[in-house]
């Protein structure tokens, strides 16, 4: 995982409640059993007609947002499957922050497990940042998004903020004690 | 404590724990199936690429795998995913693989009980959201993403914070009209798909004694679509003959404290339940049976391990039996036990008497997969759980969840029928 740094970009208005992971990553895109390859199908039913065109009228399609890395949603963002292809898609299509005033439980996780920053923010300050169509700056060390009107804060847990930091995964930083944890299991007393 | 605080505390280690706190859990059973198994070899292969070093899991006899999303295999890249999970348990000793055409088989929830693959008391992880279905047997049962699993595989414990708990209690029993799908549809349309977003959710009372296991699991099943962490029902006598006939008979059950603490407490009379389909495109979006009845359909579809269970199949008996289906109807049990039993039992033939096609275990179209999928603009009736657009196939179809009793009653009509009206 990569280090997390600040992030400058604008934010992609994605106006929906309830985005579930069948939408951002839809069944017939499950079967690829390495974990790269997701981003071209993100959110494919929304981005292109059934001919494969882009549809004109879906926010990911225009030009201004194409380049986004910040994702801005509504209420329960990452409902349904579990499917962890959901981060990766948005990983893949450049997305490395979603902010929305409420996730689904594994999808939150299975952000922080790819190096996506998740921001739970407030109904009010979500208004603020949908009406805000410029430049917007998350800061994760001081945790703060920043907008030409004001400095927002958001609250994450200290753990997660530090793996995210350093780039760390759960896997890599239990495996550092490998060592440790064999001293261990040797020492233990087997009943 | 609850029930979950004192799965959460004996799993940490600790004699006392509270919701929001974080813990540090021993884990007993994990699962993956035919999406979710090739996404932790990804993340296996991932880590492996990185440098390390991996020979062998943390406890592979407490690891069982399913086959069940894509089989019989769609296609060619399907039919990769089966070997190379195949592999992958012989490669680390995994013998619990309900390999499909191979002795018992099917949806992987399924066979979490049918197989008692999880005990009461027990902490039991899978990567598939409606993991939560387990809780009904009175155990933790959550759902993880991949790299979730992994570490699981790796390590043998997870964190969780210990969620709130929800508590539905049902008073009285569910009228015959009445199913366990109907209670939990009313619920998720009352409190919402994210109604109970980090939260446990609990359901108790004299309803749920009365309930039979099968039933139980609905409830448990589609926690997940109120955005539930898990869903869980204390075991009572009801749950040991469960297992019993199953061959488990050495577990530690956990009840809750007499003086256990929940956010909040929901009842429901179950004379007041009535016949409830949730319209597209979400669960949440609910009405009665009998407010929809000029709603035309074209497709019924008896799936998934929330709809075709074998009582499920029993529902559909019920109202199939010398009757004819007037529309399309797909009845596929939810595992190969079950499809036997129904077998002997005659179901299968009422079935195929009524003109419907039964079909073999799989996940099938309930996610969309393959085996009945959707046309642009086919409206379905369905004993599944997600109604998302696409969900069943196009973006165009539309798919209306109902009770098992519900989508046999419509698919003797054609239209949307509470089993009531029938004639």
């Amino acid at each position: 995982m990569k280090p997390f740094k600040t992030i400058k970009s604008i934010a992609a208005p994605l106006d929906k409640v309830n985005v579930d992971t069948d939408q951002i990553i839809p069944k017939q895109f499950l079967k690829l059993i390495q974990k790269t390859g997701f981003g071209q199908y993100l959110f494919y039913d929304w981005r292109f007609t059934k001919d494969g065109l882009p549809k004109e009228d879906f926010i990911l399609n225009n030009l201004k947002y194409r380049d986004s890395k910040i994702l801005l949603t509504r209420d329960n963002f990452g409902c349904g499957s579990s499917r962890e292809h959901a981060a990766w898609a948005l990983l893949e299509f450049g997305f490395l922050v979603v902010i929305s005033p409420s996730f689904a439980d594994i999808f939150y996780n299975n952000c922080f497990k790819n190096g996506i920053l998740p921001i739970k923010l407030e109904n009010k300050k979500i208004e603020s940042l949908f009406r805000t169509d410029s430049e917007i700056e998350v800061n994760l060390e001081n945790q703060t998004i920043t907008t030409p009107n004001e400095t927002i804060t958001f609250e994450i847990d200290g753990h997660r903020k530090k793996t995210l930091l350093e780039g760390l995964d759960d896997i890599s930083i239990t495996l550092q004690h490998e060592e440790k944890i064999s001293q261990y299991e040797k020492s233990r007393i087997i009943y | 404590m609850n029930i979950t605080e004192k799965i959460l505390a004996r799993a940490a280690g600790k004699t006392s724990i509270s919701p929001d706190d974080v813990v540090f859990v021993n884990v007993d059973k994990v699962m993956v199936h035919d999406v979710s198994g090739p996404g932790v070899i990804a993340v296996f292969e991932k880590l492996k690429k990185k440098g390390m070093k991996i020979e062998k899991l943390w406890d592979a006899s407490k690891v069982w795998v399913a086959e069940d999303h894509f089989v019989p295999s769609a296609d060619m890249v399907s039919a990769q995913n089966i070997v190379l999970l195949s592999e992958f348990t012989k490669q680390f000793g995994i013998s619990k693989h309900f390999k499909y055409g191979m002795g018992q088989y099917g949806i992987c929830h399924t066979l979490s009980h049918e197989e008692a693959m999880v005990l009461p008391g027990e902490v039991y992880v899978g990567g598939d959201s409606h993991t939560n279905t387990t809780g009904a047997l009175g155990a933790f049962a959550a759902g993880l993403g991949h790299t979730d699993i992994a570490y699981v595989l790796l390590n043998g414990k997870i964190w969780f914070k210990v969620p709130k708990t929800l508590y539905f209690k049902l008073n009285g029993k569910l009228p015959n009209h009445v199913m366990a799908k109907d209670f939990i549809l009313k619920i998720i349309g009352d409190i919402g798909t994210d109604g109970a977003a980090y939260k446990t959710i609990q359901f108790g009372g004299n309803g749920i004694s009365e309930m039979s296991i099968e039933e139980r699991l609905t409830l448990t099943n589609m926690t997940t679509e109120a955005g539930a962490k898990s869903g869980i029902i204390e075991p009572d006598q009801k749950t040991r003959d469960y297992l019993d006939i199953r061959g488990a008979i050495k577990y530690d059950e956990v009840h809750s404290d007499i003086d256990a603490q929940y956010e909040e407490i929901y009842e429901y009379e179950a004379s007041e339940l009535e016949p409830i389909v949730a319209k597209p495109f979400s669960p949440e979006n609910i009405a009665e049976a009998r407010d929809l009845t000029t709603t035309a359909l074209d497709k019924a579809y008896i799936g998934s391990c929330t709809g075709a269970k074998y009582e499920d199949l029993q529902a559909v008996a019920r109202i199939l039996k010398g009757r004819h289906v007037k529309i399309r109807t797909e009845i596929l049990p939810a595992a190969i036990s079950i499809f036997r039993k129904a077998m002997d039992e005659g179901l299968i033939k009422i079935f195929m008497d009524a003109g419907a096609v039964v079909g073999p275990p799989t996940c099938g179209a309930c996610c969309g997969a393959h085996m009945g999928v959707l046309a642009k603009d086919e409206v379905c009736i369905s004993t599944t759980n997600r109604n998302f657009p696409g969900r069943m196939g196009h973006v165009e179809s539309k798919t209306y969840l109902a009770s098992p009793l519900v989508v046999a009653a419509s698919a003797v009509n054609g239209k949307i029928t509470d089993p009531r009206d029938l004639k």
